[in-house]
């Protein structure tokens, strides 16, 4: 018996052990504030102003902005673009055969996009565009490499520039790698600001992903608590029951 | 008329029973079915898996209401579901973790039967209905997965019901007629709509059922595997190691679901998605029939079964031997009673040749599952992690030998347990 409970206890790490290995660029963690309404604001705010264009967050509806500390008016006044009333979808104009011939793809629908690709890696790839004369756009993008976005966010951020480097691989051969990217050109934005900007956008769609998960886990507490109560309950009881059994 | 029907209940209830055998049904199921008194933490899954049922069907109800079987209307159905739908997150969170979770309880009960012999004469019949519950559950949970429409749902099922394709000369007559299409399209959406919410799910309901009117008509069986009908109070008739279900064991069998729900709650509330092994990242694209998804896994409780259909290379220029060597990893389960030729039922008292093989059992199930959510392609990226998996080649080796242990632990069964040294089985439950 001592082997299987070594394995069972052995089965609970298997999923550590399991972790997905990751792209070349170094992702950072992204500043995640669900309950932070003024960061959930200014990214919806830069979302519909810099990626409703392309970008629908089709599940999403305008009045759901008021889960972020918006009210109808609000969003009416400042957000309301693409659509007639705020009861709509956040949709975006372009038809997706325009987008196809435009881009080479149409650019996802961003409803559940942290949930596929995870915050970090979005909050890396908004942060990791550079100047490339070789594509189509002229940008290209160290986590997303060949991407057919460009960046939408440039005037904002800048320019910047790929450092390469040649390096050998195991098998005798050379491969240029990216080292690291350099501002060529200054934006509207200092550094420190964009990379705030990058992780109120961020912020915002892992919301819009799930614009119910504060509240699942507010919800969980008080379940956890009344559970917690019932198994204390229900052991009492049984242990009641069971004083006569030998 | 017929003689009225003698009853001993009085009023309402006594009304009842002269037309409806309640007191009598109520007695030889509960009241009255006498259970051992030492089950043990391993018996508690068999209720849970009951709960499990339960949640299942009404958190289904519940989303039926909302959710649209069709190919345009699925995905957003479900998106719909989670954000608009009062309380839409919890019912379907219920009902995808749950079924995790059903897969979780499902292999501890299958497993207590197997270290305790619970499969052995005369429980043969209980052992059979449900590895045909596991079966018919398996369906189900390859149906439900299609449902929500994303690529996961998608491409996995174009590859199972791909599978079937490479049976010999009626394959690909059978694969059309699974999808019912030329690839999986809404009209595949619609009839597994139909078999997940009607069909399989009344299946599972009648197999539960005769899996426990068999369980009633022998009784149960115990971590010490002694027969406690053998020993009964002369007076009474009742066996003396044994305990009326209701209440002893209705009162443990809630102090376990409230653990349990304890435990689900943490995931539910917490970590719905369990870092994407109950709900895989790539299930929220939507499906797209253009775009193959480079890395198509199953969910975690099939994973196992497919590192088998990938372990075993191409025969005849056919895949047809790892998808039958898969069917038969799980079919084999129906063979365990007659395989296993020691006369002592319960782990306690067996061999070391037994434990040794369970252990092997164990380890090639953990093993083969690991594999089978690694992507083929990256498998030699993971080298540091498995010190065993160091390329692709070394891990198609290890998924190779441990399906060949897999077997084995079936396969050898008759011999490794005929001559088994056993200990002294007691005459009483411990």
């Amino acid at each position: 018996m001592t082997i299987i409970k070594k394995l069972l206890v052995l089965l609970c790490f298997a999923p550590a052990l399991a972790l997905a290995a990751g792209g070349s660029w170094p992702l950072e963690s992204a500043p995640l504030k669900p309950t932070d309404v003024t960061s959930l604001q200014s990214g919806a705010s830069a979302f519909v102003n810099y990626c409703l264009n392309c970008h629908g967050v089709a599940h999403v509806r305008y009045t759901a902005l008021k889960g972020i500390g918006l009210t109808d008016m609000q969003i009416r006044d400042n957000l309301l673009f693409t659509q007639p009333k705020v009861t709509n979808m956040m949709t975006v104009a372009m038809r997706p055969e325009d987008a196809k011939q435009w881009f080479g793809v149409p650019p996802p629908d961003l409803s559940v996009i942290t949930r596929v690709r995870g915050a970090d890696w979005l909050y890396g790839y908004l942060r990791a565009f550079y100047r490339d004369s070789n594509t189509m756009t002229g940008w290209n993008n160290a986590v997303f490499p060949n991407v057919a976005m460009p960046h939408a966010l440039w005037e904002l951020q800048g320019e910047r520039a790929a450092i390469f480097a040649m390096e050998k691989d195991g098998h005798g051969g050379e491969h240029r790698v990216l080292k690291t990217l350099e501002p060529a050109k200054g934006g509207a934005l200092t550094p420190l600001q964009y990379d705030q900007l990058a992780g109120d956008l961020v912020n915002f769609l892992v919301w819009a992903s799930e614009p119910g998960a504060v509240e699942r886990k507010r919800v969980g507490y008080y379940v956890l608590m009344v559970l917690g109560a019932l198994v204390l309950l229900t052991y009492l009881l049984k242990a009641a029951f069971w004083k006569d059994v030998h | 008329m017929a003689a009225d029907k003698q009853v001993t209940t009085t009023g309402l209830l006594g009304w009842i029973d002269e037309r409806f055998p309640l007191t009598s049904n109520w007695r030889a199921h509960l009241s009255e079915y006498y259970a051992p008194k030492n089950f043990n933490f391993w018996y508690f899954f068999g209720s849970l898996a009951l709960l499990l049922l339960v949640n299942q069907i009404v958190t289904g109800i519940f989303l039926t209401m909302h959710y649209k079987p069709d190919a345009l209307l699925a995905f957003a159905s479900v998106e719909y579901i989670m954000r608009e739908v009062p309380y839409g997150w919890l019912i379907r969170y219920l009902h995808s973790t749950g079924a995790s979770a059903f897969f979780i309880v499902v292999y501890l009960h299958m497993f207590r039967g197997l270290i305790y012999g619970s499969y052995k004469k005369p429980r043969e019949l209980i052992w059979i209905f449900g590895v045909l519950i596991f079966l018919t559950l398996m369906g189900e949970a390859f149906f439900g997965y299609l449902l929500p429409w994303g690529q996961m749902s998608y491409w996995g099922a174009q590859v199972i019901v791909n599978l079937f394709g490479s049976v010999p000369f009626i394959g690909d007559d059978l694969s059309l007629w699974i999808r019912g299409d030329y690839v999986v399209s809404d009209a595949t959406l619609n009839r597994f709509f139909a078999f997940h919410v009607i069909a399989l799910p009344l299946a599972i309901i009648g197999l539960v059922a005769a899996h426990i009117l068999a369980l009633h008509e022998v009784g149960s069986n115990n971590p010490d595997g002694v027969e406690i009908k053998d020993n009964k109070d002369p007076k009474t008739g009742v066996p003396r190691d044994g305990i009326p279900f209701h209440p002893y064991y209705t009162v443990k069998d809630m102090f376990g679901s409230m653990v349990f729900l304890f435990v689900f709650s943490v995931i539910i509330f917490f970590a719905p998605e369990m870092g994407g092994y109950f709900l895989e990242h790539n299930n929220f694209l939507p499906a797209n029939p253009l775009v193959t998804p480079e890395h198509i896994a199953p969910v975690w409780y099939f994973t196992p079964y497919y590192s088998i259909l990938r372990a075993i290379p191409p025969m005849w220029e056919s895949q047809f031997p790892g998808v039958a060597a898969m069917g038969l990893a799980v079919m084999v389960f129906f063979l365990l009673p007659w395989l296993d030729r020691c006369p002592v039922k319960s782990i306690r008292y067996r061999g070391a040749s037994f434990k040794n093989w369970i252990a092997v059992f164990v380890i090639s199930t953990l093993v083969l599952g690991y594999l089978g959510t690694v992507p083929i392609d990256v498998w030699g990226k993971f080298g540091a992690g498995v010190p065993l998996v160091s390329n692709t080649e070394v891990a198609t080796w290890v998924a190779r030998i441990f399906t060949i242990l897999y077997f084995a632990f079936f396969a050898l069964m008759p011999w490794y347990t005929k001559n088994e040294k056993t200990l002294p089985v007691p005459a009483r439950v411990t």
